[in-house]
């Protein structure tokens, strides 16, 4: 079987990225602008097409209303669950939409589930890979935080579904971190990795042992991360707003979204360099004409963020209570995601675990790289990662709700995932045919305190005397840490049929019906694509050329060089308007070949004029649009 | 001899057969369990059950090796702790613990009643006193008040409540051996007076663990 393009896929609350298992190490795969990391923003163009990574970003700005970013903290959540989400974040509802209902996020005209958009950051990542392999790709791990449920990991399957993936395995952040950092440290102990992100935390205790990656314990919070330092700067900036210039951004959010993305944008910048400097300055236009200025000092900074990054500390003594250690029992600290790079949050991670936490691997890349080590053992081909197995547990403990509203914990936190449970039910009245049964996730004693996964209709048990039957419910979690649910009648052996209603999830069909490329069209597509994608760049190069034919570089050449190259430009203009992808890349090819010459001339003379005293931004734009230039243009998307 | 997983002469996974924990390991069903054994044992089967190693297999060895490696994980978490394991044991033996508790706890729940628990007779005097200082700390601090000395003396019973647990667990490891060695001599006829002291035991660790528990909950 090809097990050559399985990627590993780190879909992150604010960039995403891809990679895959280059020969022993595992490499980030850039997107077509050659940039690694692919923002986990979607927008929608003036032509309602799809504009997906650092080329939506501008619309966050622009158009504040028909883009959307950190959806992440949506997935696998209902209305109700979401009401702290509406007062930080500017999503857009359906305004349709029903208690108990799968969200539907508005962008533009359009309304689309979190899953959705999700697919189309991931549909991003695929296309990557493929451009990068020059091959289909529909195999994927995906990572999802450590601590997220049983909704929000179906919802995020449910995204590489819709995105044409078939995901062979949900990996637990933390969990792939921990691969990416073991690989090449061939060693035991006990770790302890430290996720700090743009939306989520999670601690996660593992200990190594020859190969293999026990997961001993881990806790979290879905909903805390960078953007909640963002969210807190952004607050405090409107307060200032309002009590220095008497303008309340606040009471019209509509009116000033694009504002307050500004503000959004400039506190970010303002976090960023505050990782590596003393202090930042705010310097952002607002609506007529004024100016919101300020400059804030690390210390100050220090003290705004402390209660957020105060909320890890729980988590972190749960985690190390569950595992049964003391701080003095850890052997190597990891530290994970961008928000990981504040001093502060360094100090506090040294504090709690008594030493300095690693920081060699690239905070931002190391899940990415790590999912795509797993993806490399799921291939199941190579020999680097023969004896590698991650041995992960489920991070909520799984219930069934009883007589009383109470949570009856049938597995428990932290174990060893697969993990199952079996109950016996039976019936209440003589007859009886149906039993409702209704499955929590979490740690609290009521069940209304939990979260309900789904409720369960076990149909189809032979009528008998009450309390005769005796129907056998086998509860398993799976490696991806997502709950199925088999029944049998015993006294029968009869298969009871279960009617499965998941809280907010989508159904299969739901699911079936939103598929952004369906598999059978797969290929077909992807062949399409290609040729566009090839013409695309065949239309770039023959301008370029059509430039330097203008520049004195061009009569610098031989005769021969020159006929050489207008025969390949005519070739190339012959076929690529054409179908056949292969013929397009081969004159694309042939004539970058041809006019390698003259690129170096032309960048000669850009050297040379430059240092003749022309302004070098001059040289630049030369250089720039030589035939050997990259793409101009971002990439866009084809409905 | 642990329990058939892999087919002897393809040594691909085969559908879970129907077996209690120990044998899963091919342990003897004793009490007494070298645990580093078990962990190594634990690592090997893992490295061959686990879904990782069957992502490329066909469906139907997919679902084996998830039924397999679930049953392997329940068994391990299981065995490996000393009170689960007694506990386990005393349910193969037919001694329904958990589940008379659950039915006691399920139906002082739909009564309102209070459930009413055994007092284990060696702590009759300790609990009656304990229980009494607790009474006497609640409405203090309803008051807003403050008594260092009954604080003490609070602390030095839940002082003697934690030895008590640990020696329970002591008194447990006794019985341990007291059933392997009628498993390894073969003779049953004690067997059923062990499981009744074991159950005993493991009642009064509970008690004495909710003890410390409300103790604590009170002292916060």
């Amino acid at each position: 079987m090809s097990t050559d393009h399985i990627v590993g896929i780190d879909l992150g609350t604010t960039n995403s990225l891809v990679a895959y298992m280059q020969g022993d190490s595992p490499v980030v795969i850039p997107g077509e602008d050659g940039l690694n990391l692919v923002p986990s923003v979607v927008a929608l163009d003036e032509n309602n097409q799809v504009i997906v990574g650092n080329a939506a970003r501008k619309y966050l700005i622009e158009t504040p209303e028909r883009a959307v970013y950190s959806v992440k903290r949506l997935m696998g959540r209902g209305l109700e669950d979401i009401q702290d989400e509406l007062k930080l974040f500017p999503f857009q509802l359906a305004s349709d939409l029903h208690e108990g209902e799968v969200l539907r996020i508005k962008i533009g005209d359009r309304t689309y589930t979190p899953p959705e958009i999700s697919a189309l950051v991931l549909r991003q990542l695929k296309r990557n890979a493929e451009r990068f392999f020059g091959a289909p790709v529909t195999q994927a791990v995906i990572t999802v935080p450590a601590y997220f449920n049983d909704a929000q990991r179906q919802a995020t399957k449910d995204a590489g579904r819709i995105a044409g993936l078939n995901v062979l395995r949900l990996v637990n952040e933390p969990t792939a971190a921990s691969l990416a950092y073991g690989l090449d440290k061939k060693q035991n102990g006990t770790i302890v990795v430290y996720d700090l992100g743009g939306g989520t935390f999670d601690i996660s205790i593992l200990k190594l042992h020859d190969g293999i990656f026990e997961v001993i314990s881990t806790n979290g919070d879905t909903h805390l991360g960078g953007d909640d330092i963002d969210n807190l700067l952004i607050a405090i900036a409107l307060d200032d707003i309002r009590g220095d210039l008497g303008m309340d951004l606040r009471r019209d959010m509509r009116h000033s979204g694009e504002a307050v993305a500004r503000i959004r944008k400039a506190v970010i910048e303002a976090k960023i360099a505050l990782s590596s400097q003393p202090s930042a300055k705010l310097d952002v236009d607002l609506p007529g004409g004024k100016k919101y200025q300020r400059e804030i000092s690390l210390a100050m900074f220090e003290q705004m963020i402390q209660p957020i990054i105060d909320r890890t500390v729980v988590p972190c003594k749960q985690a190390l209570k569950d595992a049964g250690l003391k701080p003095e029992q850890i052997d190597e600290v990891v530290l994970v995601g961008g928000s990981t790079r504040i001093p502060k949050v360094r100090r506090l991670v040294q504090d709690l675990f008594g030493r300095r936490p690693h920081t060699d691997l690239n905070p931002d890349e190391v899940v990415a790289l790590g999912a795509a080590v797993q993806a490399n053992i799921l291939g199941g081909a190579s020999e680097i990662t023969k004896e590698m197995l991650l041995l992960d547990v489920t991070p909520l403990s799984l219930g069934i709700e009883v007589a009383g509203g109470v949570t009856d914990k049938i597995i428990l936190r932290n174990s060893t995932i697969p993990a199952s449970a079996t109950q016996y039910y039976t019936t209440q009245v003589d007859g009886q045919t149906n039993v409702a049964i209704h499955v929590l996730q979490g740690e609290r004693e009521l069940a209304r305190d939990c979260r309900s996964l789904a409720r369960f209709d076990l149909k189809g048990v032979p009528p008998m005397v009450a309390g005769m039957p005796r129907i056998e419910v086998k509860f398993l979690i799976d490696a991806n840490g997502i709950l199925r649910v088999s029944a049998r009648e015993q006294r029968s052996g009869q298969e009871a049929e279960i009617d499965v209603q998941p809280s907010y999830g989508l159904t299969d069909e739901q699911v079936e019906n939103m598929l952004l490329e369906s598999f059978d069209y797969a290929e077909e597509d992807f062949r399409q694509r290609q040729v566009i994608e090839a013409r695309r760049e065949a239309d770039t190069i023959l301008t370029a050329l059509a430039k330097g034919k203008k520049n004195q570089a061009w009569q610098e050449l031989t005769n021969d060089e020159r006929r050489n190259v207008e025969k390949l430009e005519k070739a190339l203009v012959a076929v690529k308007d054409g179908d056949d992808y292969h013929a397009i890349r081969a004159a694309i090819d042939s004539l970058n070949q041809a006019t390698m010459r003259l690129a170096e001339l032309m960048m000669d003379t850009a050297v040379s004029t430059a240092l003749k005293g022309k302004a070098m931004d001059e040289a630049d734009t030369d250089l720039g649009e030589g035939p050997q230039a990259g793409h101009p243009v971002a990439k866009a998307d084809f409905e | 001899m642990r329990a058939v997983h892999f087919c002897s002469s393809c040594g691909k996974v085969q559908p879970p057969v129907p077996v209690d924990y120990f044998t899963f390991f091919g342990f003897p069903r004793k009490l007494n369990l070298d645990t580093a054994a078990l962990e190594k044992e634990f690592y090997v089967l893992s490295r061959r059950l686990h879904p990782d190693v069957f992502a490329q297999a066909n469906t139907e060895e997919r679902t084996w090796s998830v039924e397999q490696s679930s049953m392997l994980n329940d068994a391990y978490r299981t065995l490996k702790d000393p009170i689960k394991r007694t506990e386990y044991l005393l349910r193969l033996e037919g001694v329904e613990l958990e589940e008379q508790s659950k039915q006691a706890t399920e139906k002082a729940r739909s009564t309102g009643e209070l459930k009413k628990q055994v007092v284990p007779p060696d702590l009759l005097e300790e609990v009656f006193e304990l229980n009494m200082h607790l009474e006497e700390l609640s409405a203090q601090k309803k008051l807003g008040e403050d008594d260092p000395a009954m604080l003490e003396e609070i602390g030095k019973a839940k002082l003697s409540l934690e030895e008590k647990y640990d020696a329970l667990l002591n008194e447990l490891k006794t019985e341990w051996n007291h059933w392997d060695k009628s498993i390894d001599s073969g003779t049953e006829t004690d067997r059923p007076k062990i499981l009744d002291k074991m159950l005993d035991v493991l009642n009064r660790r509970n008690y004495v663990r909710n003890l410390v528990r409300d103790v604590n909950e009170a002292m916060e």
